[in-house]
Formats: structure tokens, sequence, C-alpha cells
């Protein structure tokens, strides 16, 4: 489907999972290219979210690759190695360490070494300050450094998780639901923010709200039933016969 | 709120648990050796021998909360660890013994003899040198801890079903050490020791040093714990706690968090038993017991769970009111401890020291940049306000 001459970040491969005998993704075949905004839309079990546990490791499909820069099958490597290679998530439900202030949070995520022996020594250096100090003015949490992340609303939550994914500074982004519960104001924020990460990221989203994906404006793959059903502009796909009827016909 | 309370360190309760030690260290030999023994202020041997023990009890809880309070691993088989520590030592001091046993054998300890056995197990080999029997004091639970975590955190065994693995290594344990044929003293166990170090292990002079032995261990493993919690690596080991899979997510192999700690917890657990073995004078299997596990948990959460500090005074706190307990009312003490749990439970959810925090208008530093809770406050409540101002203006 996605003839273009840039090279792919992300190549799913006839996936396919399934769950007891129902199929969550029946051979899903997706390519992102580098540097791409993809705005991955569909009913509920359509296997949006089953696509992003492939992806991130979460689950391991029956059969199908998922190469990430053409050289690393995602399929046989853990969470921790997937997120090292360079894919961020962002859950549907903000997932902010509850225990921790907003600037530790965001430490936590900030790409650096991994291991205990590393952790155990590394100290917040200035220039690491000055990173997270970027990445809160960047989402909009200038002044809540010192704040527990358990005292954020549900939006400026959101904002924080998408904070520590850019802290990860991954190639590819994932971003699952970003505005739902949002005010309209925090969503028209969002799709800027989204905006501007694409500038140096390849962002996938997934995303429910109609409004919010004509803010994007960006190619838009539509699942149903574990497979692509269409890909195009949102134009293109909401005037496809087969979008409508599975949107409108159930 | 509270375990948000509770994961700031507040300095004022660490450093007067380190005076207090300190003090002890002084106090205790002074006490105890230099004032005679008519005066008021004389301290028995057997007084000095019994705060020792609370203090190898507070070192086990120490361990314990490492994992319970800040990585969120209930382990009711922490004792399996101090048992493996004490059983170490019991080797070295059996060794000591040398040909003053029953029997007289310059090598073979008692048992041996007495099982008709002709030479050491490959095993017993090397304990007679001290430096050698306190590495293995830290490297037989930490192998077994390493081993055990290692499969477990792997698994992503967690929660209640990671709990009952634990007790029942630690019962697995109880009986393999129950069998003569392994060659630590079957159900008698190790005892009868004679000096450690060359010095009488009865002499006064040698009880007062076993205690400011524990005392300074308990010091030392405390600031290592405090060290650890402390670090960037003790934030992923929260970030584990409260939210495992989304720690993976950020690329922490929380498995490695995991098996850090449990290590280092069952190696301190070690170091417990074995300070406590020539406290006691004993060590047999029913130190496996899984009640013993049990009881270390609830001196955790009767000081105060993910506070470093609340389990050494849960430990002590616990641990004297058994003593004088058993001493009045030994039919029910296990009844009373069952209540105790369920008051503590019911009453000071965040244990001792929790509760006493959350009392006090404390002055704790909830992390490392924060300026005092009642700042953060302040400041949330404006964030409330202005959030609307904020959201307009962007």
């Amino acid at each position: 489907m996605n003839t273009s001459a840039t090279p792919h970040l992300l190549n799913l491969d006839s996936i396919s999972v399934s769950f007891d005998g129902f199929k969550a993704l029946n051979e899903l075949s997706l390519a992102i290219a580098e540097g791409e905004m993809r705005a991955i839309i569909g009913p509920n079990g359509a296997g949006k979210t089953t696509m992003m546990d492939v992806i991130t490791g979460k689950t391991r499909p029956d059969t199908g690759t998922a190469y990430f820069k053409d050289r690393h099958d995602l399929t046989g490597l853990s969470e921790s190695q997937i997120a090292n290679l360079g894919v961020g998530r962002k859950f549907q439900k903000p997932t902010v360490f509850d225990c921790h202030t907003v600037f530790n949070n965001l430490l936590l995520a900030l790409k650096d070494r991994r291991d205990v022996i590393s952790r155990l020594f590394a100290k917040p250096t200035l220039e690491k300050q000055q990173r997270i100090s970027d990445i809160l003015e960047t989402i909009h949490l200038k002044d809540f450094g010192q704040v527990m992340a358990s005292e954020l609303s549900h939006g400026q939550k959101q904002w924080l998780e998408i904070g520590m994914l850019l802290a990860q500074d991954p190639a590819l982004l994932l971003v699952d639901e970003p505005v739902a519960g949002m005010t309209d104001a925090e969503t028209a924020q969002t799709a800027q923010l989204l905006r501007k990460i694409n500038e140096t990221r390849t962002v996938v989203v997934v995303e429910h709200d109609m409004t919010f994906v004509r803010d994007l404006d960006v190619r838009v793959t539509v699942l149903h039933e574990g497979s692509v059903l269409a890909e195009g502009s949102l134009d293109h796909v909401s005037s496809d016969e087969r979008v409508i009827e599975v949107y409108l016909g159930r | 709120m509270i375990i948000r309370r509770l994961s700031g360190i507040s300095w004022g309760l660490v450093s007067g648990v380190y005076v207090a030690l300190l003090l002890s260290c002084i106090l205790v030999p002074l006490c105890n050796l230099a004032v005679p023994e008519d005066s008021i202020f004389h301290l028995s041997t057997y007084t000095v021998t019994l705060i020792g023990k609370y203090l190898c009890y507070a070192l086990l809880a120490l361990a314990l909360d490492l994992v319970w309070g800040y990585c969120g691993i209930l382990s009711l088989g922490h004792g399996a660890f101090f048992a493996l520590g004490g059983y170490a030592m019991g080797m070295y001091l059996m060794r000591m013994i040398g040909p003053r046993g029953v029997y007289g054998d310059p090598i073979l300890p008692d048992f041996m003899v007495f099982l008709n056995w002709t030479e050491l197990p490959w095993y017993w080999q090397g304990f007679d040198i001290f430096p050698f029997a306190m590495l293995m004091v830290m490297f037989v639970p930490g192998l077994l801890a390493f081993a055990f975590g290692l499969f477990a955190f792997r698994a992503r065994v967690t929660g209640v079903y990671l709990s009952i693995i634990t007790q029942a290594m630690t019962f697995a344990l109880l009986l393999a050490f129950f069998r003569n044929e392994l060659g630590l003293g079957g159900n008698n166990g190790l005892t009868d020791f004679k000096e450690i170090l060359g010095f009488d292990i009865q002499s006064d002079g040698t009880r007062v040093g076993l205690f400011v032995a524990t005392a300074v261990a308990l010091a030392a493993c405390l600031a290592i714990c405090r060290a650890i919690v402390n670090s960037q690596a003790g934030k992923v080991l929260l970030a584990v706690r409260d939210a495992e899979s989304r720690t993976r997510f950020l690329g922490y192999s929380a498995e490695n968090y995991k098996l850090f700690v449990w290590v280092v917890s069952a190696c301190m657990a070690g170091v417990a038993g074995a300070l406590y073995v020539p406290q006691v004078g004993i060590i047999n299997p029913s130190e496996f017991s899984p009640a013993n596990s049990i009881e270390a948990v609830i001196w955790v959460a009767v000081g105060g769970r993910g506070t470093l500090v609340g389990p050494i005074i849960g430990a002590i706190v616990v641990n004297g009111f058994k003593t004088w307990f058993t001493g009045a009312l030994p039919e029910i003490w296990l009844f009373a401890l069952g209540a105790l749990f369920i008051l503590v439970t019911l009453f000071l959810p965040h244990g001792i020291v929790g509760t006493v925090r959350s009392w006090l208008p404390s002055r704790t530093s909830q992390s490392d940049r924060a300026t005092g809770p009642s700042d953060t406050h302040n400041d949330t409540h404006n964030v409330d306000e202005t959030k609307p101002a904020s959201g307009t203006g962007l």
C-alpha cells in the first residue's frame, strides 16, 4: 500500500494475535515511514490497542514480524529492550508515577543508561536539569516541577506522560487516545503539541475523537476486525463505503 | 498522600536512630562493665544480650522493609536468609570448639562423631577461617536469593503468589535442615559454642563486644539502605512498586532492579542471623519456621512500612512487648500478637512512624529538591485555581 520512497521506520507484516480463539489481529500489515504522523482509527475491538501491545512487546503475536528500522524484529524482544531501541508509548489511561514529583517523573524517563549500577550512582547533572526544564516548558508544566504527580489534573497527567515520552527521546512515539477526557482547550493544545513533536519524530496516534483526528490533518489508517480496512486522508477514508458501513452499520 | 509522605525520609527520625545506636554503643558497655553490680545503673549481661537480640531482629526488619516497603515484594520467607546467615556463623563457632567437645575430636563436631562420620564434609571446609565464614554469612543467603529471584522475577511472579513461594522456600529449608544427612546437626542444630575470635563466648566482655558489633552493623545497613533508596535507582524501585509495567515501557528491566534489592536484602538478613547466633548460643531448624518470617512482617507493619527507621522501631517495640508478655501471660502471647497486627492494620495503617509523622507538622523533605510539604500544598492550591487561566493562555 505504502510505496513511498522514504525508508520505513516500522514495518508490521501479517501479524496475527488470538486470545482464546478470538482473533484480535488478523494478518495485519502496516508500514510507517520515517518522520510520518499516522492516525489509527477504528471501532471498539478493531485491534488498535493489541497492535500497540505487539509493537511494544507486551503481547507476543502468533505469527508475523514487526521490523523496526528494518533491523530489529520487535516480536522477539522484551518491553524494556524495545523501549531502549527508541519506541515510546503513551497509554490510554495516564500512568505517571504518583509517588514522585513531576521533576522526578521526567528524570526517570530521561534518556540515560538504564542498568541498576549506573542508576545507583547517577546524579541529576545541570545538563539533565536543563533538559527537564525545557520539557516542562514544552508540556505546559513549567511551574509544576516539585508538585507530586498525584496532585495533577487529568489533562496535566496526560501532558506529563507525553513529557516523559519526550524525555525518553524515542524515534517512534505511540500515543493511545491522548485526548480522552480532555477539555476542548486541552484537546487543541494536545494536537499542537503532537504536531510539534512530529517535527523531529515519527508519531502513531490511536484516537476515537474525529475532530481531533481532523485537527491533526494526517494520513489515517482504519482498522476493522484486526486488519486494515482503508488508508488515506481522513476525507478519503470517510467517503469509503466500507468504512461508513463499519462505523454506522453497527 | 500518606504514602508519598512516607517515601521521603525524615532526617530527624533517622538521625535519632543513629544517635540512639551511638549512645547505646557507649552506655551499654559502660553500664555493664564499669558500673558496679549493686548500682541501679548496672545493666546485667542478660539484658545486654536481650537488647542485642532485638537489634538483630531490627536488622532483619530493615532488610525486609527494603524489599517490601520500597519494591513491593512482600517476602514471607526472610527468616530463611536470616537462618542461613546464622548457620554460616554457627559452623564457624562449631569449628572453634576444637577438641573441647564432649567426644574430644579435634576436627569433627560432636554430632558428626555421634553419627559415626569419619571426616568433615566438603562444605564444612574453610569455616575455621573467620573471614571466610563471614563471607559465607552474606554469600550463602545472597546466592539463594539470587537463584530464587532470577527465576521468580523473570517469570514475573508477583504479589500474593510470590509471597506464597517465599513461604514455601523457607518451609522447604526447614524440612531439609531437620535431616541429619545434611550434616548441619539435624533438629538439634548447632550449639555448645565456646569461643569467637579467641574470646570466651560467655564472658561479659564478649557479650558487650557482640552487642556493639550488632549496633554498628545495624547503623551501617541503615546507611546503605538510605543510600539505595535516595539514589536514582531508589526512584526506579518506587516506580516498579507502584507501576511495574509502566517502568518496563520506560526501558527499565524491572526484574534486574528487584533482583538487586532482593539480594542486598538477603545479605543483610544473613548478617542479622550471624550476629544473632553467638548471642543466643544456638541455631537450629526452627529458625526457618514460616511463623518467624511472618513475625518479621508484623514488626515492619507495626513500625511503618517504607520508612526504614519504622521497622527498626517496630522490631524493638514488638519484641520488648513479647519479652514482657511471654513472661507475664505466656499462653496467650500468640493471640496478643494477632490482636496487635489487627489493631495496627485498623488504626495505624502506616505504622508507628507513619502515624507520628502525620501528626507532626513535620518539616520532612519529600524529595531531594522539594522545599517542604507546606510549600507544595500551597503550590497545588494555586495550581487548581489558576488552571483555567493557564489553559487559555496557550
